[in-house]
């Protein structure tokens, strides 16, 4: 009987200890610039001939908001909108050949997009832009949680920027 | 077997409602010394301009691969979340000292957990050292 009562005992505390096993440190690298840094920096900045920052900013908000992005937070005095799009990302014929293998699908997905822009000199202004989002899929699991690293994003972004700058500039 | 069936029960019980009374005191609780965690988090940089400092603490972030969650100069805070399969949060805030001299503090959260290993911290002051050029000193108690 005893025998029962320290096998359970056993069991449960190895329950225990794996738990406590399983809560994940963060990784070395974290806070490490990585030599992929200097790269993202240059995919996701462009550098526009302007002193004016805050018409920068006016026009970069109304991009966003073109692409269907929420203003969630800005600071006008540090140069920074934080936006956020929430989209379905279920492609049709995707979802009936998960369906009949009766797999998972990706079904809804968040964008947060920070723009940030900083004066380099009396003439020129820096505007960095950082993509990251978060998948779920149809049975609400989380199943992507990374940056956008696309060129094409950033580089289609930064073209349409430049056209709302010259919109905002002549006032259209 | 009925004695050992109820202690078992007795000690499901206990340990449910410990974990109740916990998370009541998880609001308040910081897992390391308050003193020796403020030690960790904080430095002193030489510098006057609060707002030049905030933008490279954000320049700094995005370097780090943050994606910037929100700013504010008056409060000098500015936070942000890495997400490369894992959420990292971080939040820094700057307040003066004295008249040439200005502290930042950051706190880290890593999924559900704070960060209270001071190696993270101090990778993350050596970036926004390189950042502002300056040499980030250890704050004195």
């Amino acid at each position: 009987m005893s025998r029962k009562f320290v096998a359970i005992c056993a069991i449960l505390s190895f329950l225990g200890f794996s738990l406590v096993a399983c809560q994940h440190r963060i990784p070395k690298d974290a806070f490490i610039l990585s030599p992929e840094s200097l790269k993202d920096r240059q995919l996701q900045t462009r550098i526009f001939e302007t002193n004016d920052e805050k018409k920068l900013l006016t026009a970069s908000a109304a991009l966003l908001q073109d692409l269907g992005y929420t203003i969630e937070e800005s600071e006008v005095s540090c140069g920074v909108i934080v936006s956020s799009r929430d989209r379905n990302v279920t492609e049709v014929g995707g979802v009936v050949c998960f369906i009949c293998l009766g797999a998972p699908y990706e079904q809804k997905q968040k964008i947060f997009a920070s723009l940030v822009t900083r004066p380099i000199d009396d003439k020129r202004i820096a505007v960095r832009i950082t993509f990251q989002h978060m998948v779920w899929n149809n049975q609400r699991m989380l199943v992507k949680n990374e940056q956008i690293n696309d060129p094409e994003i950033y580089q289609k972004f930064f073209s349409k920027l430049s056209t709302s700058v010259f919109l905002i500039a002549h006032e259209i | 077997m009925r004695k050992h069936v109820v202690i078992i029960f007795n000690l499901i019980l206990a340990l449910t409602l410990y974990a109740c009374a916990a998370k009541q005191k998880d609001i308040l609780r910081a897992e390391e010394s308050q003193v020796k965690l403020r030690s960790i988090q904080s430095r002193v940089f030489d510098i006057t301009d609060p707002n030049r400092l905030l933008r490279a603490i954000i320049a700094t972030l995005q370097d780090l691969g943050f994606v910037i969650d929100d700013a504010d100069e008056t409060l000098g805070t500015v936070s942000g979340t890495k997400r490369s399969g894992h959420a990292l949060r971080m939040t820094v805030s700057i307040r003066p000292k004295g008249d040439n001299q200005m502290i930042v503090r950051s706190n880290a959260q890593y999924n559900l957990q704070t960060v209270e290993d001071p190696e993270p911290y101090q990778q993350f002051f050596a970036a926004l050292s390189k950042s502002l050029f300056l040499e980030a000193q250890q704050i004195e108690r």
